[in-house]
Parts: structure tokens; C-alpha cells; sequence
């Protein structure tokens, strides 16, 4: 069985690895580096649960080829928090209830994340855009829209 | 299972590795090929990239407007210069997928999907693609029209011109989830005009045959003839001729053909959806 050597930066920490060739990047973190925040939704692109930051931009774990992050940098869920504390989306998350069986909610948050990493007061449009690659299947769409809402506020008032 | 992945610098070499192994699939973004290989495609057995600076470079300076392949749609978002295209490369999956997601492999994305290809068909795409024996351009049409026997070419870049006006190429999605799903019907249309005339009008279609196609017998109703009522009407009754669309989960073929002409009316005559 071919495989590769393959180097990135696993939330801020560097990770080496020989990979089985043409490992999509979701099956990489979850059973190689043990990182199972992102999920395996679809395996097809159209539910957004595996949703995870390469060097800063939300891509689709399930879809990207592994070799394709040598030498990038990825984050995922496990590595937002800041020290013992909760991101302040996660934070908004709970207290909001948004988030009902859990799923969807690591790909929401990295999509989450990316819009607030670029735009720190977004509109509600904005964040209904950004997540709009993101199935939720039981929270329902408003608590979630009104978490990263309220996420941004906190943002902006810690400033 | 086990596959391959061969990594190269320049286009040509890639293209030869392409060419000379019938079980190798090229992958740019990954949005198709990953797919692929997640649902255990054992006639995958070599994946090969290139990392050819040829293949990122946009180029909007000229009246034909020319975009590496494995430019995604978020790099066309952020693109300044077209905005004309922005409608099309928003209506591609979620943020997510408009990261990953290539030009170039929009190209073969099997109906429903695919829909910048339509906004390039309409806007009179060419495709450049490497062969063993140099790049050869050659019109979208026909690329799309042979794309199954395209598969041991690399697609370097697309072309396509600037619109006359603003006004003059129109875009529309029809999508039960808006915008992101795969297309009930996806509509472009360029029509300059001249002298209060329409000339050389195009119309594209997609999820209404295999690829993305023109609809030529509703260019002809145009062509020639101010865009009004009359000539929109004519257009709309002939949006469905030489169209094969098929039966899918989105939509029947049967509802596709029916509502075809709707969709071309409201967006000649600038209707909402």
C-alpha cells in the first residue's frame, strides 16, 4: 500500500504522518491525529459537518485530498478555545441552545469562525450566508443565526 | 483503495502522466474527484495534481477575460474585475465549496451541477487544454460536447469575453435550495446589441442535458430583433428544442421542459425568479 509522509500544522501544533494516498483530510484528524471533533456527515460535500479552517479558510475536510495540507495550517473545533475558556461562539452556543443533538455543531462553529476570523460584526445576512453550506438537522437555523450574532456582540464589547 | 498521488510542478508534465495512465484522475479542488474516491471508485487508482502557477492566474486586463483552472470561486468573488461573473461563482455550494471549488473542474461536473460552466458557455468560452503535443484551445461547446474523451487532458485555462454591458449578460440559478443545490434549470444569456438590436445573442442552459448547452433555437428569435415582448415570447417557446433533460431528484424532466421557457422569459424581460 503506497504511502506518504505528510507534514501540517494540526491547531497550532505541528503533526507528521505517513497517510494511506488519496486520504481525504476528515479521515486523516479523526483516526490518525485522533482529533474527532470534525464529523463524517455526507462524505460528498453537501452538509458541511466536517467543516474545518485551512490557513484560515473554511474548507470541506471530506473533500480535500490529505497530501493537499503539506505544510498548512489547520484548525479545527478542538483547537478554538482559548486555554481553560470557551471561544466566545462556543460560549454563545450553549447558552443560546444552539445546539440540540450536537452534530452539525462542530462544522457551524468553523464556519462560524471563519466570518467572524474576517468580518467581526456581521450582518445577519452575512451569517446566514456563511453558514449556508451547514445542514442542521434539529437545532434549527434562527438559535444558531442568533449565536453568532450574539458571539460578535461579546466580541465587540471585549474589545 | 490504495491510490496514488502524484504531485507535479508544471502542466505539461502532468498532463503526460495523465495521458499515458487510463486509471488516473486529475484533481484540482477535490470537490469532484474526493467525492469519487469517498464512495470507494476502484477505477481511481492514481490521482495526480500539478502546482503550475499557469493554473492560478487571472487575467482581465483584455476584452477576453482568461481564468487558470484551478481558480476557485472564491478567488472569482474576490476578483473585482468580474464582477459579471459573481452571480454564477456565488450560486456554487456554500462558502465551504466556493473555497475548494476550481474552475476548471466546474467544467465537468455532471448535470445538475456545473453551473459556472453555463455563464462561460454563454459568454463564449474557450477551453485551453494541454495534450501530449502542446496546448490546444478549443470552444467550450465543443470541449463540453466530447468531454467524456477528454478525460486524459488537462484543462489549463478558460476564456471568455466581457460582457457588451452590464446589462447584456444575464445570470439566473433555479434551485429548490437557494443557491447552493443542485439546479432545477440554470439560464446565462449574453445579448449585445446594436442599433437597438440584438447580434450574436447567446443562450445557455444547464441541467436541461447532459452539459450545459445553447439553446440555439431561442438565439434565433432574437437574433436581429429588438428585445421586446414579441421576441422575448418567440424566444420562450423555443427555449426547449434540442433540450434532453432527465428525470432526478430536483426535478422530472417533464417539469424542466415545461417550465423552461418561464424562466428565460422572466429573465429576458428582467422578472424576478
Amino acid at each position: 500500500m503506497a504511502r506518504t509522509p505528510l507534514q501540517f500544522r494540526h491547531n497550532g501544533r505541528d503533526v507528521a504522518l505517513f497517510v494511506d494516498g488519496g486520504s481525504n483530510l476528515l479521515v486523516v484528524l479523526r483516526e490518525m491525529v485522533g482529533d474527532t471533533t470534525p464529523k463524517f456527515g455526507c462524505g460528498q460535500g453537501g452538509c458541511g459537518a466536517c467543516t474545518v479552517l485551512i490557513d484560515g479558510d473554511a474548507h470541506l475536510s471530506c473533500l480535500t485530498l490529505a497530501e493537499a495540507v503539506e505544510g498548512r495550517a489547520v484548525e479545527t473545533l478542538d483547537g478554538i478555545k482559548s486555554g481553560p475558556n470557551l471561544h466566545p461562539l462556543q460560549r454563545a452556543f450553549a447558552e443560546g441552545f444552539a445546539a440540540q443533538c450536537g452534530y452539525c455543531t462542530p462544522g457551524m462553529l468553523m464556519a462560524a469562525k471563519a466570518l467572524l476570523d474576517r468580518t467581526p460584526q456581521p450582518s445577519r445576512e452575512q451569517v446566514v450566508e456563511a453558514i449556508s453550506g451547514n445542514i442542521c438537522r434539529c437545532t434549527g437555523y434562527e438559535p444558531i443565526i442568533n449565536a453568532v450574532l450574539a458571539a460578535a456582540a461579546s466580541l465587540r464589547a471585549s474589545a | 483503495m490504495p491510490v496514488t498521488v502524484k504531485t507535479f510542478q508544471a502542466v505539461s508534465e502532468a498532463a503526460s502522466a495523465l495521458s499515458s495512465d487510463r486509471a488516473a484522475r486529475y484533481l484540482g479542488g477535490g470537490t469532484l474527484v474526493m467525492r469519487d474516491l469517498n464512495e470507494g471508485d476502484v477505477s481511481i487508482a492514481t490521482v495526480i495534481r500539478a502546482t503550475d502557477r499557469a493554473l492560478q492566474g487571472i487575467d482581465a486586463a483584455g476584452a477576453r477575460i482568461r481564468i487558470g483552472a484551478g481558480v476557485t470561486f472564491a478567488r472569482v468573488l474576490a476578483e473585482r474585475e468580474l464582477p459579471f461573473l459573481h452571480p454564477a461563482a456565488r450560486s456554487i455550494g456554500g462558502p465551504a465549496v466556493r473555497n475548494m471549488g476550481t474552475v476548471g473542474g466546474n467544467l465537468f461536473a455532471p448535470a445538475p451541477f456545473g453551473d459556472f460552466t453555463v455563464a462561460l458557455l454563454a459568454l463564449d468560452g474557450m477551453v485551453s487544454v494541454q495534450g501530449g503535443f502542446g496546448v490546444r484551445d478549443m470552444p467550450l461547446e465543443e470541449f463540453l460536447q466530447s468531454r467524456d474523451r477528454q478525460a486524459g487532458a488537462l484543462v489549463v485555462a478558460v476564456s471568455c469575453i466581457r460582457p457588451a454591458s452590464a446589462d447584456a449578460f444575464r445570470y439566473r440559478k433555479i434551485a429548490r435550495i437557494k443557491p447552493k443545490g443542485g439546479s432545477v434549470i440554470t439560464l446565462a444569456a449574453h445579448l449585445p446589441q446594436s442599433g437597438g438590436r440584438v447580434s450574436g445573442a447567446r443562450i445557455a442552459l444547464g441541467s436541461m442535458a447532459p452539459t450545459a448547452m445553447r439553446a440555439k433555437a431561442a438565439e434565433r428569435a432574437l437574433e436581429g430583433r429588438p428585445l421586446d415582448a414579441t421576441a422575448i415570447s418567440a424566444a420562450a417557446a423555443a427555449a426547449g428544442e434540442g433540450t434532453t433533460p432527465t428525470d432526478n431528484s430536483l426535478a422530472s424532466a417533464w417539469y424542466r421542459r415545461e417550465v423552461v421557457g418561464v424562466h428565460l422569459r422572466r429573465l429576458l424581460s428582467g422578472q424576478e425568479s
